[in-house]
């Protein structure tokens, strides 16, 4: 099961090889295969069990999210964003937010800010969670791992629906705040699930962590170098697992992020095991900022009083707003001619771009691990396709 | 980002790059610099290695289309009409013609800043080559992919420039403002029609 990669990675830089070598064999992984997450399809040619060459398709899902944005009002593209990536809609809301108070230079009031970063983080625990279970139900660990993520993650999922009404295509944000505020109670339920959580980390961990199989599996696998990843615009766990420090609630500061304070877990390889483990550790983190979120949130006013949404016409200009969704940098580019609807409206998917070395890190690897390279990737062909 | 000093850099590596810095009105301030394709990669290079700039973090690759716009001025002229000097109000028509456009966000991983907005220009919207950053930026690989689909540019120097969500047997590129709706909407050039045609001729052939 493990990969030898040196001596095989030669063997694709010759394609004389590849063409019309009868001892190789072309496979198509996918768009029906469970372990590609979604429609989403790998031409693979192999030399036995080996990868030689490996060709993403994309495209089953596609439904040019940016070409119907262009025919939206501003506010209309808002629940469009929550089938991007449709387990974490609540970041796609604050990306797609973001970038438009960045046009038009929207303040925030303090209570919608804290609202934002509770839910946000609470995705991004939920998104982790989910991916630990996924990558452990695709290396072979059948059911138990997948099924204690999402009993955990069905608990946050509840606290979204009674905030927003909706488990996932939450549509929570406005420009200048957030649709709803608390009901009552909920503040307190968030507590205790967040109370709680830890406990069931270390119970996820000690089950996974240290078992050998999981560590024979995924380290060593799928290895990216630091100047690979940067080049290649590899963003959120997937670059800091290769050392890259660039976090960007770090480095962009937006919301109130700099009020809190959390580390930024690195790895040291670049391997399925480091982005396995940066995942946990960035819930520790998340933890961390939640708590402290919960302890300081005030009363007030969750929208900005200044800002309609409905009748929102920002004037002619262009902005590009980014935030770090679980998944990486998540941006949005927008264009505006000074009328109701924007002129160009860019989806930055971090899903798509992080897959855009998949070859490199599959070449000389196993068709199992490139089951569970994808995996580590963390893709949801909602935001590959668009 | 101050793009000023920037453009001064460049110019001072880059000798005989055509540059134009494009300013942004909107209060984000994210203004832009235009370079030529002909300059393009050494501009990029001179971006991603010059020290003080280490742009070596290519997020976002767009593609734009501008339609040719017409822009109609009123003038006021003195004319002889009828024998008698009047002012006569002059419509003068202006047009200019459409282009496409591509944008390339970049931010330093080094040096933590950004974004700088790097444009490229086709000359109209016939001619669609451009150069490609992807030797510079692997990251512009898929997207510059993206834009050759539903834009139809032509990125001179990319590695791998296939259609990356439509299916290659598809002929027009749906991003485009001009692009027009199908109304068949079920209809699918794709090798299912022909599978079934001969599934049918089989059939016809088969003895029964």
């Amino acid at each position: 099961m493990s990969s030898t990669t040196q001596g095989i990675l030669d063997v694709s830089a010759q394609p004389s090889l590849i063409e019309g070598d009868p001892q190789l064999l072309e496979l198509s992984m996918g768009p029906q295969h469970p372990s590609t997450h979604g429609v989403f399809r790998m031409n693979v040619v192999l030399d036995g069990e080996t990868v030689v060459k490996l060709k993403p398709v994309f495209g089953y899902l596609h439904r040019n999210h940016e070409k119907i944005a262009e025919k939206q009002t501003y506010l209309g593209c808002m629940p469009y964003t929550d089938r991007l990536d449709y387990i974490c809609s609540l970041t796609n809301n604050w990306a797609y937010a973001r970038a438009v108070e960045e046009l038009a230079a929207i303040k925030i009031p303090e209570r919608a800010e804290y609202l934002r970063i509770i839910t946000a983080e609470l995705t991004r625990l939920q998104n982790h969670t989910c991916l630990v279970g996924f990558l452990m139900q695709d290396m072979g660990a059948s059911g138990t791992p997948l099924m204690y993520a999402f009993r955990e993650r069905e608990k946050i999922l509840d606290l979204f629906e009674a905030l927003t009404g909706a488990r996932m295509m939450c549509n929570y944000m406005r420009f200048g705040g957030c649709r709803v505020d608390t009901p009552a109670g909920w503040l307190a339920e968030t507590q205790k699930v967040i109370d709680a959580y830890p406990k069931f980390l270390d119970e996820f961990e000690k089950l996974l962590t240290s078992n050998e199989i999981l560590m024979a599996r995924t380290q060593g696998v799928g290895k990216v170098s630091k100047e690979l990843a940067v080049s290649a615009g590899l963003s959120g766990p997937m670059l800091r697992a290769c050392g890259v420090n660039y976090d960007i609630r770090k480095v962009d500061r937006y919301g109130i992020y700099e009020r809190f304070p959390f580390r930024v877990p690195l790895g040291d390889h670049g391997d399925v095991y480091d982005r396995y483990m940066i995942r946990l550790l960035e819930m520790r983190e998340s933890l961390k900022i939640l708590q402290q979120a919960m302890r300081e949130i005030p009363e007030g006013p969750i929208q900005d009083p200044a800002t309609k949404p409905r009748l929102f016409r920002p004037k002619v200009g262009e902005a590009y707003g980014r935030i770090e969704c679980p998944k990486g940098e998540l941006g949005f580019y927008l264009i505006s001619d000074g009328t109701g609807t924007p002129y160009r409206f860019r989806v930055r998917p971090p899903s798509l771009i992080n897959l855009t070395i998949l070859e490199d890190m599959c070449l000389g690897a196993t068709v199992a691990d490139v089951v569970i390279i994808l995996g580590s990737v963390d893709i949801v062909l909602g935001e590959v396709d668009r | 980002m101050i793009v000023e000093p920037i453009v001064e850099s460049i110019k001072a590596a880059v000798p005989g790059a055509a540059l134009e810095i494009v300013l942004n009105p909107s209060p984000s301030a994210q203004h832009s610099i235009v370079v030529d394709a002909t300059h393009a990669v050494a501009v990029a290079k001179h971006l991603r290695d010059a020290v003080g700039l280490q742009f070596d973090y290519c997020s976002n690759v767009t593609g734009v289309d501008w339609l040719p716009k017409e822009t109609s001025t009123t003038t006021k002229v003195k004319r002889m009409v009828d024998g008698v000097e009047q002012e006569v109000a002059e419509v003068t028509k202006t047009s200019t013609p459409g282009y496409f456009e591509a944008v390339y966000h970049l931010y330093s991983v080094a040096l933590r800043h950004g974004p700088l907005v790097l444009r490229m220009r086709t000359i109209d919207r016939e001619q669609t080559h451009m150069a490609s950053l992807t030797p510079v930026w692997r990251s512009a690989e898929f997207q510059e992919r993206e834009i050759f689909d539903l834009y139809g540019v032509h990125f001179d120097g990319h590695p791998d420039l296939r259609r990356l969500l439509m299916w290659d047997e598809f002929t027009d590129h749906p991003m485009r403002r001009d692009y027009v709706d199908p109304d068949d909407y079920e209809y699918e050039p794709t090798a299912h029609a022909e599978v079934l045609e001969r599934a049918r001729k089989h059939q016809e052939g088969a003895p029964s």
